[in-house]
Formats: C-alpha cells, structure tokens, sequence
C-alpha cells in the first residue's frame, strides 16, 4: 500500500506551504527533521506513530501527503511515487485528518462536502447528487449527520473530530491519516473516534496512519506501532514489542511500568510519579 | 432538498442583485443637474445624436455608470479574493497599500508623460505595474521564516499606502501645473473618465476577470481551512495564490487607472455578500461584483446630487456611507462578528 524508502526530510525547501510551522530540528544534523526513514504499510493496517514531542511525527505525516518534499528517499503509494502524481489524484487516495483546521464560518454539511474537491472536473462548480449522497453516508458514518446544518464554529470539540472524519471519508480515500485526533477530547470522545476508526478499517478496508500521543491507546487500536526517537525510527512492530518499558524509558527518558490489560491483553503503560518512585526506592531500602 | 433550496436561493440572490444594479443604473440616468425624465430616458437613447438629452445620456452619464459597475465590481471582487487567500476579513486592496502602488504607478506614468510614448494603455499598465510590485513587496515583506503574519501584513500594507502618498505627494511637488490637475484627480478618486477606450477597457478586464475569478472558486473555499489542508484536498497552492495575486492586482491596477484611489469599496461589499450569503466563494465572487456595482454607481449618483451642482469625489461618498453601514450592521446584528470573520 504505502512504502517509504529511506525518507530524509526537513523544512529547508517548503514546496507548497510557505505557512507552514517551522518543525523542531533535531540537533546533530540540522534542517532534517526525519532522517532515513524506511516503512512499509501493508492493505487495511492501523499503524501508530508515537513518539516525544519533537521526534518528527507530523513531520512525517507531511512528507506522505506532499507537504514537505524529501531531500533524500522516496514515498510510493500502491506503487507509485506521490510526487509523480497529479495533486487531486493523490488527493482522491490519501485523506488526511490534521490536528489544526480552520474551518471558517459553514456548516457542517458544507464543509463535508469539501472533501469532494478533488472530484470536481475542470468547469464543474457545483456538486452533483452523487457527491451529496456521499458526504451524506460520510457524515452518517461518523454519526455527525444530525449536526449537518449546525455551523462548525458552535459544534464541541468531540463533534468537530467527527466532521473532519467526515471530510476525509467524503475523499473517498484509501489510505486515512490522522494526526493527533484524540487530543483535546475526553476519554468517551477518544475512544469514540478510535472505535469509528477501527470500525471503518474493519468494514471498508480502510488502511489508517495516525499519530498518537497516548501509548495506551495507540497499543489497544493499532496493529503495528512506528517509534520515532529524534527523527528516526527507533522500533516499529507490533505493539506487544513497540511498548517494552526498556525501549520506552529509553526514548522517554522517563520511568514507567508495562502491564497487560486484563481484557484486550493489550500492553499499557504506566507513568510513575517523582513521589511514588522515591517511596518505592526507600522501601526497598529498608526491606535490605 | 438543501442544495436544490440552496441553488435556489443563489439564483434569487443573482437575479435580485442584476435587477437592483440595472435600477440603479437606470435611476442614475436620470439623476444629475439636468434632470432627465424617466420616460425620456429611451427615446433620447434611441434618437439621433443631436439632441441635448442623448449627447448627457451617452457621453456623460452613461460611460460613468458603465465605469463605476466595472471598477465597483472590480475592486469588491479584488477584496473577495484577496480576504479568502488571507482568511482574514480586514485586507482589501485599500489596505494593503496596493491601491496607493497603483496610484503611484500612475502618477509616475503622467509625471514622465508616458501616455504620449504608449498611448491609452499606459496608465492601466503603470496601474497594474504599480499594483503586483506593491503585492509584492507587502507579500514579501511579511512572509518571514516563520510563514506569513497577517498583522505584519496590515501593518506593512498602511506603511506602504502612507509611502506612497509621501511619494505622491512628492511628485506633486515636482510637476507641472498642467499635470496637476490629473494628479489630484487620481487622488481623490472619480468615475468622470472622459477616454471612452478605457472605459470599455475596464469594463472589459472587469468582466474577464470575474470569469477568471470563478474558476478558482473551489480553490478558495478549499483555502478557507488554510493552505495545508487545501493541498491536502489536491489544490496546488502556490500556483493558485500566485494566479490570484495577478488577478487582485491587475484588477486594482485598473481600477485606480481608471477612477483613481476609491477605497472601501473591497471592504464592505464583501463583508455584506458574506452577510446575507454565507461564505462560499462560488456565489460569493458573482454576488460580491454584482454589488460592487450597485455600490459604487449609487455612491456616484449621491455625490453628484447631494450638494449639487458641485461635486463630490466619490471616494469620500464610499468611505463615509461604507464604514457608517458596516459599523451599523456589526452592532445591530449580534451574530455579525462571527459571520463576517471568514
């Protein structure tokens, strides 16, 4: 589905988005924010990408939908180089979910319908039924149907996730990639959106790439997990080897338990507080 | 049902504002220090060109109600396009300066005589010249590493206005007294445009442009969530923002070529359309030159009738009724802030 071959890339050359934020540059080798990333996405996989803050996982989100375009590496989907693609044909596969969209002042049918941009012909400025049906299913699916013609800026956080699901499915895309989307949202809405994501992954085949944030979530929902550590793929496998507390205090530089969820015997991780760990320092003391 | 309702309410707005703008026109015939009578209107239209009627009709009235429909649509329209590149509903091209670069340009072109060398289309060329160097510059100057800064941009577009008029101001110092006149002229801003070339000029760019314009509609409704996400939606940013650029300024360029600096024009039809008809650049682009128009012909009609026989410029009409409006409407309509804010 997805293969990326050594990817190096950074903000030096900012092909099309001359707005975009200046990603962190990671020290010892300045302007590549990702360096020599190789992935391969197989067909109807959930794939996390977790890791620290600044280790290059928007970034990497943006090299796949061209973006940024790599100093160095390739990006192929279903075989094919993205940047040898017609924008709204790479358009019409990849839908992505950002974490910051503004979304003007239209409702949430309206901007649903957005979505079906890439399939607008030459001199085509309406939509057709067919396109309305679309982003109608879009919007049943991600249950935001009943919000269609309330306006995006007076919808909660959780609905507004919701609609951007919308538009990304109104894409019709095969590969969805989301970046943060549980951020911000309470435990109902994060495990809401995540089972809407299985659930579409499930029912449609729908391959999805999305960064994480929570290693517990990213270890229950995906199928393979992608560490990044400055700009690099530290580990990527299965979550049950991603989520290893050794690798993780490493990369974290934080201290943490790995325990296995007694219902899905998915790995989750557990932070220890400065408190708790001089509390259990001293009582191991004192048992010596 | 929603979309059929909705096309249906577009279609009524267009043909609610082509019927307004054609009775303005019409009231603006008739208006003047020669009152002309509205049955007259048509047979003196019609008839030889001998009688007094036709000769104001055709040769005053008419090429000024043509001209205030081409750059009233032309100037509402730069403002629709540049406010959705920018999502930000304060740039227009009064504030960005690129009116003052076109006047500049202008007044170089008069004070160098370049009208003599190039003919007619000297000065909507130096207009134009003026303006994309003016888009530039602010484009430029406000887009630093860290992207581009929509208050920077005001800021730097009010800075280059006022270092245009300086250097206006400036040329006027230096020329002659018989260039003055058509100094000032620009300045002030006025519809009395008496080369009829550049008046069908305008009125032709004006058309073409919003021809060109609505091509781009869906790539500015795909801007309005910002430039990431209308790549991700297979817009080809740069190219579009370089195109629209063009476009924002020749059609200023014109503008102040032809009627001189009118200011506000881009400000408050745009922040009206977007009022009553949502924020969708597919009706907003047609509506917004439609009104425009409409705007920009009764605001002459007022400045020629209010204190008559004098005249007003008509710029001075658009910037006291336009902000008098906008700041009436804002405040009337509690969810305006909201709606006006693209």
């Amino acid at each position: 589905m997805l293969n990326i071959n050594g990817l190096t890339c950074g903000y030096a050359c900012l092909p099309c988005v001359a707005s975009a934020k200046k990603g962190p540059s990671s020290a010892g080798n300045p302007g590549f924010v990702v360096r020599n990333i190789n992935l391969q996405v197989a067909n109807g996989e959930i794939i996390g990408i977790i890791g620290p803050n600044g280790s290059g996982k928007t970034t990497l989100l943006r090299a796949i939908t061209r973006v940024l375009k790599p100093a160095r590496g390739s990006i192929l989907l279903e075989g094919k180089d993205i940047w040898r693609m017609k924008m709204n044909e790479l358009a019409r596969r990849i839908a992505v979910v950002a974490q910051s969209t503004e979304t003007g002042f239209m409702t949430v049918e309206e901007f649903v319908l957005l979505g079906r941009i890439p399939y607008y012909g030459k001199f085509r400025f309406m939509e057709t039924r067919n396109d309305l049906t679309i982003a109608r299913d879009a919007m049943a699916l991600t249950d935001s149907l009943k919000l269609k013609d309330q306006f995006m800026s007076q919808i909660s956080g959780g609905e507004r996730q919701l609609a951007l699901i919308a538009r990304a499915l109104a894409q019709e895309p095969k590969l969805l990639l989301l970046d943060e989307p549980t951020t911000y949202l309470d435990i109902t809405h994060q495990v809401g959106i995540l089972d809407l994501v299985r659930r579409l992954n499930r029912n449609f085949g729908l391959t999805v790439i999305m960064v994480l944030h929570d290693l517990n979530l990213a270890g229950e929902y995906c199928h393979r997990i992608a560490l990044l550590d400055q700009g690099e793929i530290r580990k990527f496998g299965p979550p049950e080897e991603v989520l290893d507390y050794s690798i993780i205090e490493e990369v974290y530089k934080t201290v943490v338990v790995v325990e296995k969820n007694p219902i899905s015997k998915k790995p989750y991780v557990l932070a220890i507080s400065e408190a708790a760990r001089e509390l259990s320092a001293e009582t191991t003391r004192q048992k010596h | 049902m929603k979309t059929k309702s909705r096309r249906a309410h577009w279609t009524a707005a267009i043909l609610i504002l082509g019927g307004l703008l054609a009775l303005t026109g019409i009231v603006s015939l008739c208006l003047g220090s020669a009152r002309i009578p509205l049955a007259k209107i048509l047979p003196a239209l019609a008839g030889g060109g001998n009688t007094m009627e036709h000769a104001i009709l055709c040769d005053v009235r008419l090429p000024r109600i043509l001209l205030g429909i081409a750059v009233g649509g032309a100037l509402s329209l730069a403002g629709v396009i540049l406010q959705g590149m920018f999502r930000n509903p304060l740039v227009e091209p009064y504030t960005m300066g690129i009116s003052g670069g076109a006047a500049l340009g202008v007044c170089l072109a008069i004070l160098l005589r370049l009208g003599s060398s190039f003919g007619v289309w000297s000065l909507p060329l130096a207009g134009s010249i003026g303006a994309a160097a003016t888009i530039f510059a602010v484009y430029l100057l406000s887009t630093g590493k860290r992207g581009l800064n929509i208050r920077n941009l005001l800021l730097i577009g009010i800075m280059i206005s006022f270092i245009c008029s300086s250097l206006i101001t400036l040329i006027m110092a230096v020329a002659r007294t018989e260039d003055l006149h058509g100094i000032i002229f620009w300045i002030m801003g006025s519809l009395e445009q008496p080369n009829m070339l550049l008046v069908k000029i305008a009125m032709v760019v004006s058309i073409a442009s919003l021809g060109l314009a609505y091509l781009f509609c869906l790539e500015l409704n795909a801007l309005a969530l910002g430039e990431e996400e209308a790549s991700h939606l297979g817009i080809s940013v740069e190219n579009t923002k370089r195109l629209l650029f063009i476009l924002a300024s020749v059609m200023t360029g014109l503008s102040v070529s032809a009627a001189g600096i009118i200011g506000f024009v881009g400000l408050v039809v745009p922040h009206f359309m977007r009022l009553f008809l949502g924020s969708d650049h597919r009706i907003l682009l047609i509506t917004s030159w439609l009104c425009g128009g409409i705007f920009l012909v009764f605001c002459d009609a007022l400045a020629r009738t209010i204190i008559s026989p004098t005249e007003l410029p008509v710029g001075v009409v658009t910037g006291l009724l336009g902000g008098i409006i906008f700041v009436y409407v804002l405040c009337r309509n509690p969810a305006g802030e909201k709606r006006c804010s693209i």
